[in-house]
């Protein structure tokens, strides 16, 4: 069952990055956006996320109740340690939520649109940096339990220039994620270019962020390259992830943008399956100590019953979030 | 500011917030289904127009709804990590369950807000009673974690730590029934006179609009009904706190001193030092028969426990009698209602009575509010009734008031706003059904 619940783990954590992402990237990419494109782009992404966006959210909920349920000494952890980075990051969500939903939502459009694009813009910038800075703190080995002056139990395990470096990663991936999704969106030629320029500028960044989060890693005394190098599993997941990108640039190039945004997905998939299996079975590392999934487990009966109340959920859920994405995102690419 | 003290206002402040966006996006698609559902019967648009112009309200509550929920299930851990280490795995059934509810209900307002040109009208119908039941069982499924806390069962206390854990008999605990029907019919109660008395004020300013008159007769009518039935949901509330937590009743009718045939106190200020209630109204016997069914059954008192498990008494009063109050009011306005719609439909729409509706407006929600303050304030000082107390559960780290003033203001400025943005909802709808005012026609 600890398997099962683990896949459900892995899977809503992979979801939430790749459409949670995207979602966050549409707001990070509006800061690109020159001015007389504007209202197009607002359309367009409204278009685009609007209807799947409040299922985003659900796959974090998830995440979180798989945490308390099923590894509550886990999620202790990092809501003690790492407080003031999730606070920070919940305050990009609601404020990013509010605001795209008001910004469509309001019946007078007036100069207070441009008010909630500001906020929907930086809240995207907020959420994405501070997700990615709270999955760095888990890595870097920083949290520790028996510290007890306030800087360094709350403020040291994330406020460094590794998980910095890593929620600027995460923030460029989002921003790609978005990229590659949009330009499959839309038919105006003038979008399109925009869109194309922008995937080919958070793709330059992604790469430079990620090489910036191994040097940031070593900088730290993180040995993050050789942690990568000791299993075959992550080395063949760099190893494809790395074959992935000129892939996707010509099925992007050739106008095929559903292979595109696949192996977008793909290439994300691949990062973060890389990144969990460098830690691997450890869920956090901690200053002296690692906390594995089979020392944070709860008791098999709650683990039983949480499996099969996933499994049940599953079989209600995906047919039905099939049934919306046909319903939207199918027939808009058809059309 | 004390951490504990700032800790319980942050966790009071965002579930208080919460629970009023979480109780409009459960109730309001109802009402928004009820009115697709009259216009696919009479092909009248104004119900279509009705139906999208709360699907607009749906969609706004329910987003505010989804992302503080979101920042709730987060602040369980960043305030109670104690409380949640041992309590996740115990209360983890109806948390997964009412994530799989709270998923559907998205994916079914997806569908609702936009498919009305994409989807079969009656598939569009039909996604929109999804809506209100997925969000009605998400609702009722968290009021199971709530209800464990105030009757924590499936698991052994031994040392300090859950053995012997049994999800599925803390998901059937005791206190659940009574809890989620109590907490149900308040949410239809809130919405449905919150709804109803937005729509009548519109009918003081605009006599005569079909808009707001339909509008207003869908949402009484679920407001009216669940008012009625609201005292009896009670009465089994209290009668199963009389056996489980005699305590907290005993804080909520400000009762200190165990008797046979106790007698009902009614308001009065009740003084924690010397044991008494000043000013209050007092109805003989009344408690007992309330509380069991027996004018003379023995009802414990305050004094039978030790002080340090009290409740903050005063606090938990005032709240039980605004709460009690308050319903009343409302049961008896929905009886008004029934028979006015039932004998005199003429007086449906007389000024004295759309200003008796603008008047609750408010009402339910605080009504509602005040009994939170009840069921929460009244298990203090426990966070897991006789298992865990609160100051216990409290995350070690120091200032805490910080994140409950960021954490308020925000939620103070989103009420704004969202309050700001209906205004402008209806502006627009008034706009679009503007009449030209018998006065000036004449």
């Amino acid at each position: 069952m600890i398997y099962l619940i683990l896949f459900f783990l892995l899977a809503s954590l992979l979801l939430y990055t790749i459409l949670g992402g995207a979602d966050f990237g549409a707001g990070i990419l509006e800061l690109f956006t020159r001015k007389r494109d504007t209202q197009k782009v607002r359309n367009l992404t409204y278009k685009a996320i609007g209807p799947v966006w409040e299922a985003n959210h659900i796959w974090l909920i998830l995440i979180v109740v798989i945490l308390f349920v099923a590894f509550p000494e886990v999620y202790r952890l990092l809501s003690v340690h790492l407080h003031i980075p999730i606070m920070l990051m919940l305050l990009g969500i609601i404020l990013r939520g509010a605001a795209f939903i008001f910004r469509h939502y309001d019946a007078i459009k007036d100069g207070s649109q441009k008010t909630y694009s500001r906020v929907f813009i930086s809240a995207s910038f907020l959420t994405s940096l501070f997700l990615g800075i709270t999955a760095g703190a888990t890595i870097l080995g920083r949290i520790d339990p028996e510290i007890i002056d306030f800087y360094g139990a709350y403020i040291g395990p994330w406020f460094n220039a590794f998980s910095i470096a890593l929620g600027i990663f995460f923030t460029a991936v989002c921003a790609f994620l978005a990229a590659v999704f949009l330009v499959g969106e839309t038919d105006d030629p003038a979008l399109k270019r925009m869109f194309y320029r922008q995937t080919v500028g958070s793709n330059i960044v992604a790469v430079i962020s990620g090489i910036g989060v191994f040097v940031a890693a070593g900088l730290q005394g993180l040995a993050l390259h050789e942690m990568y190098l000791e299993s075959t599993m992550t080395i063949a997941s760099v190893i494809l992830a790395t074959f992935i990108v000129p892939l996707l640039w010509r099925t992007l190039n050739q106008g095929h943008y559903q292979w595109a945004r696949l192996l977008a997905g793909a290439e994300v998939a691949l990062i973060l399956f890389g990144w969990l299996w460098v830690q691997f079975p450890a869920m956090i590392r901690l200053a002296n100590d690692t906390v594995t999934y089979q020392a944070a487990q709860a008791p098999d009966a709650v683990l039983n019953v949480m499996g099969w109340v996933l499994i049940g959920g599953a079989l209600l859920i995906f047919p039905s979030l099939y049934y919306l994405f046909r319903v939207f995102k199918f027939e808009q690419a058809a059309s | 500011m004390e951490d504990l003290l700032a800790g319980r206002l942050q966790m009071a402040f965002s579930l208080g917030f919460h629970i009023i966006f979480a109780c409009i996006g459960m109730v309001m698609p109802f009402l928004m289904a009820a009115a697709q559902w009259r216009f696919l019967r009479t092909g009248k648009t104004v119900y279509q127009d009705l139906a999208k112009a709360w699907a607009r309200g749906v969609a706004i509550f329910f987003a505010v709804g989804a992302v503080s929920g979101t920042v709730l299930s987060f602040e369980l851990g960043t305030l109670w990590p104690e409380f949640m280490k041992h309590a996740g795995p115990i209360i983890g059934m109806p948390f997964s369950l009412e994530g799989t509810a709270f998923f559907i209900e998205a994916i079914a307002l997806g569908v609702f807000l936009y498919g009305w040109e994409r989807v079969p009208k009656w598939v569009h119908f039909g996604s929109g009673v999804v809506v209100g039941i997925a969000g009605l069982m998400s609702g009722i499924l968290v009021i199971s974690v709530n209800a464990w806390m105030n009757s924590p069962t499936g698991f052994d206390w031994v040392n300090g730590a859950a053995t012997n854990i049994d999800p599925i008999a803390a998901m059937f605990n005791d206190a659940w029934f009574t809890q989620a029907l109590h907490m149900s019919l308040a949410a239809f109660v809130a919405t449905g006179f919150a709804i109803a008395g937005l729509h009548a004020f519109q009918l003081l300013r605009n006599p005569g609009n079909v808009f707001h008159q339909k509008a207003l007769r869908i949402a009484m009518l679920f407001a009216a009904v669940g008012a009625l039935i609201q005292p009896l949901s009670g009465d089994l509330s209290a009668k199963d706190i009389a056996v489980r937590q005699p305590i907290k009743l005993a804080a909520m009718e400000a009762h200190f001193e165990t008797e046979k045939g106790a007698d009902l106190i009614i308001g009065g200020v009740p003084n924690e030092e010397t044991g008494t209630v000043d000013y209050a109204i007092h109805v003989p016997n009344a408690l007992s028969f309330l509380a069991f069914g027996d004018f003379d059954a023995e009802v414990k008192g305050l004094n039978d426990f030790p002080k340090d498990e009290h409740p903050p008494v005063p606090v938990v009063h005032y709240a039980f009698q605004i709460m009690v109050g308050l319903g009343t009011l409302l049961a008896l306005l929905g009886l008004i209602y029934l028979f006015f719609r039932w004998k005199k439909p003429h007086l449906l729409t007389h000024q004295l009575w759309l200003k008796a509706l603008v008047a609750a407006l408010p009402m339910g929600f605080i009504a509602l509010e005040a009994g939170w303050v009840v069921t929460e304030v009244g298990r203090q000082p426990w966070i897991v009734y006789g298992i865990m107390k609160t100051a216990d559960a409290l995350t070690p780290m120091p200032g805490l008031v910080y994140s409950f003033v960021i954490t308020s203001m925000v939620y103070v400025f989103l009420s704004i706003i969202v309050y700001w943005l209906m205004t402008r909802q209806i502006k627009s709808v008034n706009l679009s059904y503007a009449k030209p005012t018998p006065a000036l026609t004449a």
